[in-house]
C-alpha cells in the first residue's frame, strides 16, 4: 500500500471513528422458508431459471450425456481431469461409450485460452450441491476443476447428486459451515445460463456465458 | 407489501365525542367538504367540537423544510386540542403529518411527550367512520359510477387503503370503478406543483388519464390537495370529471346534502 | 453537476430545467413508462406474502444498519482478512485518489486494456476517461453498459442502464459502430453482435474491473452479482483483478449475505436470484488453473464518512443499490435518469448526490420530490428516502452543524436560503400561530382571495396547468359555528 493509500486510510478511519456512537440493532429473527418437497421445489425453479433437467442414475449417467451431446452434434467436451466425475468420462470413453472427444482442462488457462474462448462446446463440472428455494447450482471451483469450466464453453454441464439440495442459500451456508471452513479463491450461485434483459427488458440467453445448461440429477440408491 | 396489509383494527370502544380538525385547505377552500365531515360525525351519534384555535398542521413549513416554523404552528395545535379526545381529520395528508412526524418534530423539544400524545389520538375521517364508528349508510341517491383517488399519505403514511372503499361499497346505487394506476401520486407534492410545474404537469395529465380510462364520471378523494390539483387540471383542460371530497358525496347521498 | 463540486449552481441547469427536454420526448415516456411497469410489476410478484417480506427486509436492514454502527472496525476485519487471502488494499478518501491507485495498479503491471464489469463507483470516479486520458483503453463489458459506452452516453438507471433506449435506437448503433453488423430488430441478433464483439476484448484484456456488492469482514470475500457472466469473466479471465467499492458495502458475517440478496435481486429485478453469484477471496492459489494472479481492492470514501457523521442521514449508506425506489418514483418515471444530471438518479440519488457532492451543485434535488413515499414503501432496506429528503431540504435553508467539526453537517449547507422564502415563512407562523390573526386573514382571503391576479408568483405556475383555487366566501370556522358545532368541550 502506497504511502498516499496509507494517509487516506488514517484519515477515513480516523472519521469514522470519530463521529457519533450508534447502537448497533440486533438482528430481528428471519425464518428463510423450508420445502417438504425439495427436490420438486428445484426443478420448478431450476426449469423457471431455463436450465434443462435430466434424471439419471450413478452407472448410466455417461450413456446419456453421451445422448444429449451426440444429439446436439456437439464437437468437443471439456472435462475436468482428477475429478471423480471427469475421471468416470474418461473411462466411460475408454470403455466405448460414444462421447465426443474429450478435452481435459490440465494446464494453466494461459495455455489454453484460445481453445477455451473459441474451440471448446461444452464444459463439465461436478457441484457442491444445490438449493432449493431458487433452483441454484453451488460450485466450488478447485485445482482440478477451474472456475472458467463453466463459463466459457457455450454449454454448461453440471452433474448434481439428489440428496445434496439445501432448503435455501442461508441454510447451505450454515449447513456446510462456508465461514469456519474459509472460502476457497471462489465460490459460484449458478441459477441457470447466463442471459441479460437490457435490450428492452427482453430476455436473451448467452449473452456472454453458457447458452445452456444442463442438470443431470444423479436419483439415489439407483 | 406493507400498504396491502389491513390496517388492524383494535376494535376502540366508540367515543361520544371527537374533535375536528378542518385543515387550512379546507377552511378556505373547501369549507362544505369540512362540514360534511362533521355532519357525517354527528349523524353517527358522536358531539363534535371544532376548536377555533386551530390553523395548519405545519405541513408546508416542514415539507419546506422550515422546522422551528411548523414546529411553533403544530405546537399552536397541541394547545387548541387539550385533553384526550379523539382527533378527526378529513385529509390523509394532514393526518399524516401530525401522526407520523409530530413526534420527530417535536425531538428535544419539551413539547415531545404532547406531541407523541396528541399523534396517537388523531385519525383519518374514513378509517374514524368504518373502525371506530362503525357507520352504516343508507344511500338515496340515483345511480352513479364513481373512482377513488387515494392520496399518497392517505395510503402510505396512514394506512387508509380499504376504509373508504368499503363506505362507498355501502350505497346501493354507486358503482366504483378502481383506477389501475390508483396508487400512483397525482403530481401535487405541496410547492412542488410550483417549484417543478412541469413534472408536477406530466404527472396530473397522465393521473387524470387514467380516471378518464375508469369511465366513472366522478372521482371522489379523501385529500384536498390532490382534489385542487386534478380537479383544477380537468377544469383547466376542460374534461367534464367532477373531483369531490367523499364526505360531502357521502353526506349528499345518505342524509341529503 | 460538475464533478468537483464547485460553487456555480447558476452555471449547472437545476432539476426544473432540465426537466421539459425529457418531458416533451414521447419516446422516451414511452421508454421509461414501458420499464418501471414491467419492473414493478416483476418486483411485486416477488413479494406475494406481505408477512414474510416484512420480516425479511426488517433483518436486510438491521443488518446494514449494524454493519454501519461497527463500520470502522469491520473494515478494518475486512482489510486484514482480504489481506490475509492474498487482496492487496487500497484506500482513497477521493474520486481522484482511487483513479490514480487504480491507474498505478494497470501501469506496473503494463496493462493496456482494460475489461469493465458493471461498478457504479467506476462511474462515480470517472474511471473511463481518466485511463483514457492515460492511453488505457476500458472496455464495458455489460450489455447496457457496453451500449451506452458506444454511444457516449452516461448511465440513467443503476441497474438498466441504457433503459432510455429501445431496440430500434440500440439496433442503429450497433449497425453504425460495429463493423459488418446489419440492422435488425432481433433482440438475439444484436445480444450475440455485443457477445461477439465482448469475447475478443475478454480474451486480449490485461486486466479486469469490477464493482463490488458485499464485502464480508468474516471471511474476506467479495460479492459480486450479475446475470450476463461478463463480471465472472472480468475477475477471472485477465491475469489482473482490480475491485473498487465504497466503504459502506462491508457486511459482518457470511450469514449476512443471504437475506440481503435474496432482498436485492428481487427488489431490482424482480429474480428470486441473479444468474451468477460471484464470490472471490482471493487470487489464484498455487497448483490453480485460472483466476487472477492479482487482486486489488479499493476502498473509496468520496464523502461517505462525512454523510456518516451523522446518525440520521447515515441511514443513506444502508443503500444497497437495487434502483427499486426509481423504478417505482413517479418522477422518474417520467423524467428518466438523466435529468438528474448525476451519477444515481432517482429518490436514493436525490437524498445521496446532495450529500457526496454538496448543497450548491445539488441543493435543487430534494424539492424534486412529492414525497408521495412510494420509494419508502418498497426499499428493501428501510431507508426513509421521503424523511432525509425533507432533512436535506432543512439543511439546505438551515444547516446544522456536527459536533465534532463545527462544519455543517451538508457539504454547502444553506446554499438554498433566500431571505424572501424565510420573510414568508416567518410570516406564515406570524398568522398561523395566533387564533384571532389567522381568523383575520382568512377572512380577508374569503372576501379577496379570487381577486389575487393571476400573474402573481405561484398562482401564474400553477395556472399554467390548472384553474386556480377558488377562496370561499365562508370559511369552515364560519360554517361551523353557524351550524352550531362547539368551540370547546363544555366544562
Amino acid at each position: 500500500m502506497s504511502t498516499a493509500s496509507n494517509t487516506a486510510r488514517a484519515n477515513i478511519l480516523g472519521r469514522l471513528k470519530a463521529a457519533p456512537g450508534r447502537p448497533g440493532p440486533d438482528l430481528p429473527p428471519w425464518t428463510p422458508p423450508t420445502y417438504a418437497d425439495k427436490l420438486a421445489r428445484f426443478r420448478q425453479m431450476a426449469e423457471a431459471n431455463h436450465a434443462e433437467i435430466h434424471d439419471v442414475t450413478a452407472s448410466n449417467w455417461p450413456q446419456r450425456l453421451a445422448t444429449l451431446l451426440n444429439n446436439r452434434g456437439l464437437r468437443n467436451l471439456m472435462i475436468a481431469p482428477g475429478t471423480p466425475r471427469g475421471d468416470a468420462l474418461v473411462q466411460a470413453a475408454a470403455q466405448g461409450v460414444p462421447l465426443p472427444p474429450l478435452v481435459p482442462y490440465d494446464q494453466s488457462v494461459e495455455a489454453l485460452k484460445d481453445a477455451l474462448v473459441h474451440q471448446v462446446d461444452a464444459g463439465l463440472t461436478g457441484t457442491r450441491g444445490a438449493i432449493a428455494e431458487t433452483g441454484t447450482l453451488i460450485l466450488w471451483p478447485t485445482a482440478q476443476e477451474p472456475r472458467l469450466l463453466s463459463l466459457l464453453p457455450p454449454l454448461h454441464i453440471a452433474v448434481l447428486e439428489e440428496d445434496t439440495l439445501h432448503d435455501t442459500l442461508a441454510a447451505a451456508v450454515r449447513d456446510q459451515g462456508w465461514a469456519a471452513a474459509g472460502m476457497p479463491t471462489n465460490a459460484l450461485l449458478i441459477s441457470g445460463p447466463s442471459k441479460t434483459s437490457d435490450i428492452e427488458q427482453t430476455l436473451a440467453y448467452g449473452v456472454h456465458g453458457p447458452k445452456e445448461l444442463i442438470i443431470l440429477l444423479v436419483k439415489k440408491g439407483e | 407489501m406493507t400498504a396491502a396489509t389491513p390496517p388492524t383494527v383494535t376494535a376502540p370502544a366508540k367515543p361520544d365525542t371527537v374533535y375536528f380538525f378542518g385543515t387550512c385547505l379546507v377552511d378556505m377552500l373547501y369549507p362544505e367538504a369540512g362540514l360534511a365531515g362533521m355532519d357525517l360525525l354527528r349523524h353517527a351519534g358522536v358531539r363534535v367540537i371544532f376548536p377555533e384555535g386551530q390553523s395548519c398542521c405545519g405541513q408546508p413549513a416542514r415539507n419546506s423544510g422550515y422546522m422551528e416554523e411548523a414546529r411553533a404552528v403544530a405546537r399552536a395545535q397541541l394547545d387548541a386540542f387539550p385533553g384526550d379526545i379523539p382527533i378527526v381529520v378529513p385529509s390523509g395528508s394532514c393526518a399524516g403529518m401530525m401522526k407520523t412526524h409530530y413526534p420527530h418534530l417535536f425531538e428535544g423539544d419539551p413539547d415531545q411527550p404532547r406531541a407523541i400524545a396528541f399523534a396517537a389520538r388523531v385519525h383519518e375521517l374514513t378509517a374514524f367512520l368504518v373502525n371506530v364508528l362503525g357507520v352504516t349508510l343508507e344511500d338515496k341517491g340515483a345511480p352513479v359510477t364513481v373512482t377513488w383517488h387515494p392520496s399518497c399519505h392517505s395510503l402510505r403514511e396512514m394506512g387508509v387503503v380499504e376504509e373508504p372503499k368499503a363506505l362507498l361499497r355501502q350505497l346501493a346505487n354507486v358503482t366504483l370503478v378502481e383506477n389501475k394506476r390508483e396508487r400512483e401520486c397525482c403530481g401535487f407534492g405541496g410547492t412542488f406543483a410550483v417549484r417543478q410545474a412541469a413534472v408536477s404537469t406530466a404527472m396530473v395529465s397522465d393521473k387524470l388519464a387514467s380516471v378518464r380510462e375508469t369511465g366513472a364520471g366522478t372521482l371522489l378523494s379523501g385529500d384536498c390537495g390532490c382534489l385542487m390539483n386534478i380537479g383544477g387540471h380537468a377544469e383547466k383542460v376542460g374534461d367534464g370529471t367532477r373531483c369531490r371530497h367523499i364526505a360531502e358525496f357521502l353526506m349528499e347521498r345518505c342524509h341529503g346534502g | 453537476m460538475a464533478a468537483d463540486g464547485g460553487h456555480h449552481p447558476e452555471h449547472a441547469p437545476r432539476f426544473a430545467e432540465r426537466a421539459p427536454d425529457a418531458l416533451n420526448n414521447p419516446q422516451l415516456r414511452r421508454n421509461f413508462r414501458r420499464a418501471m411497469d414491467g419492473l414493478m410489476a416483476k418486483r411485486a410478484a416477488q413479494f406475494p406474502d406481505p408477512a414474510y417480506w416484512a420480516e425479511l427486509r426488517a433483518r436486510g436492514a438491521a443488518v446494514k444498519a449494524r454493519a454501519l454502527a461497527k463500520l470502522p472496525d469491520l473494515l478494518e476485519r475486512l482489510e486484514t482478512n482480504l489481506t490475509a487471502n492474498g487482496v492487496q488494499v487500497h484506500w482513497a478518501e477521493t474520486t481522484e485518489e482511487a483513479n490514480a491507485i487504480v491507474l498505478g495498479i494497470l501501469q506496473q503491471a503494463g496493462a493496456r486494456t482494460v475489461i469493465k464489469g458493471k461498478s457504479m463507483v467506476s462511474e462515480e470516479m470517472h474511471l473511463n476517461a481518466h485511463l483514457e486520458r492515460h492511453g488505457i483503453t476500458a472496455v464495458e463489458s455489460d450489455l447496457g453498459e457496453y451500449i451506452i459506452q458506444l454511444a457516449g452516453e452516461t448511465p440513467s438507471h443503476i441497474v438498466m442502464p441504457c433503459i432510455h433506449k429501445n431496440k430500434a435506437e440500440i439496433s442503429d448503433l450497433f449497425a453504425e459502430k460495429i463493423p459488418d453488423q446489419p440492422r435488425t430488430d432481433d433482440v438475439d441478433e444484436l445480444t450475440a453482435a455485443a457477445r461477439r464483439v465482448l469475447r475478443e476484448r475478454f480474451a486480449n484484456a490485461d486486466a479486469g474491473i469490477s464493482g463490488v456488492n458485499f464485502a464480508v469482514a468474516e471471511t474476506g470475500t467479495l460479492v459480486l452479482i450479475e446475470n450476463e457472466g461478463n463480471g465472472r469473466l472480468s475477475t477471472t479471465l485477465p491475469p489482473l483483478h482490480i475491485a473498487v467499492t465504497g466503504i459502506e458495502k462491508v457486511v459482518e458475517f457470511l450469514d449476512d449475505v443471504p437475506p440481503l440478496l435474496a432482498l436485492l435481486t428481487r427488489s431490482a429485478t424482480g429474480q428470486p436470484i441473479t444468474t451468477y453469484v460471484n464470490m472471490i477471496s482471493g487470487p489464484r492459489k498455487a497448483g490453480e488453473k485460472d483466476g487472477p494472479t492479482a487482486v486489488h481492492l479499493v476502498l473509496l470514501d468520496a464523502g461517505r464518512s462525512r454523510v456518516y457523521q451523522d446518525v440520521e442521514l447515515a441511514d443513506t449508506l444502508r443503500c444497497i443499490r437495487c434502483a427499486a425506489c426509481m423504478n417505482h418514483c413517479p418522477v422518474y418515471t417520467r423524467v428518466g435518469g438523466h435529468t438528474y444530471n448525476a451519477i444515481y438518479p432517482g429518490p436514493i440519488g436525490k437524498i445521496l448526490t446532495p450529500q457526496l457532492q454538496g448543497l450548491d451543485a445539488a441543493g435543487d434535488q430534494p424539492h424534486a420530490s412529492t414525497l408521495c413515499n412510494a420509494c419508502a414503501e418498497v426499499c428493501p432496506v428501510k431507508i426513509p428516502i421521503p424523511d432525509l429528503l425533507v432533512r436535506l431540504r432543512r439543511e439546505a435553508v438551515r444547516p446544522t452543524e456536527t459536533p465534532a467539526t463545527h462544519l455543517p453537517v451538508v457539504k454547502d449547507g444553506g446554499a438554498e436560503r433566500s431571505w424572501k422564502e424565510s420573510l414568508v415563512w416567518a410570516g406564515w407562523r406570524l398568522v398561523y400561530t395566533r387564533p384571532l390573526l389567522y381568523r383575520m386573514v382568512t377572512r380577508a382571503l374569503a372576501w379577496g382571495g379570487n381577486w389575487v391576479p393571476a400573474s402573481a408568483p405561484l398562482m401564474r405556475d400553477w395556472t399554467k396547468a390548472r384553474a386556480r383555487p377558488r377562496f370561499k366566501p365562508r370559511t369552515l370556522h364560519d360554517l361551523a359555528r353557524e351550524r352550531g358545532y362547539l368551540n370547546e368541550v363544555p366544562k
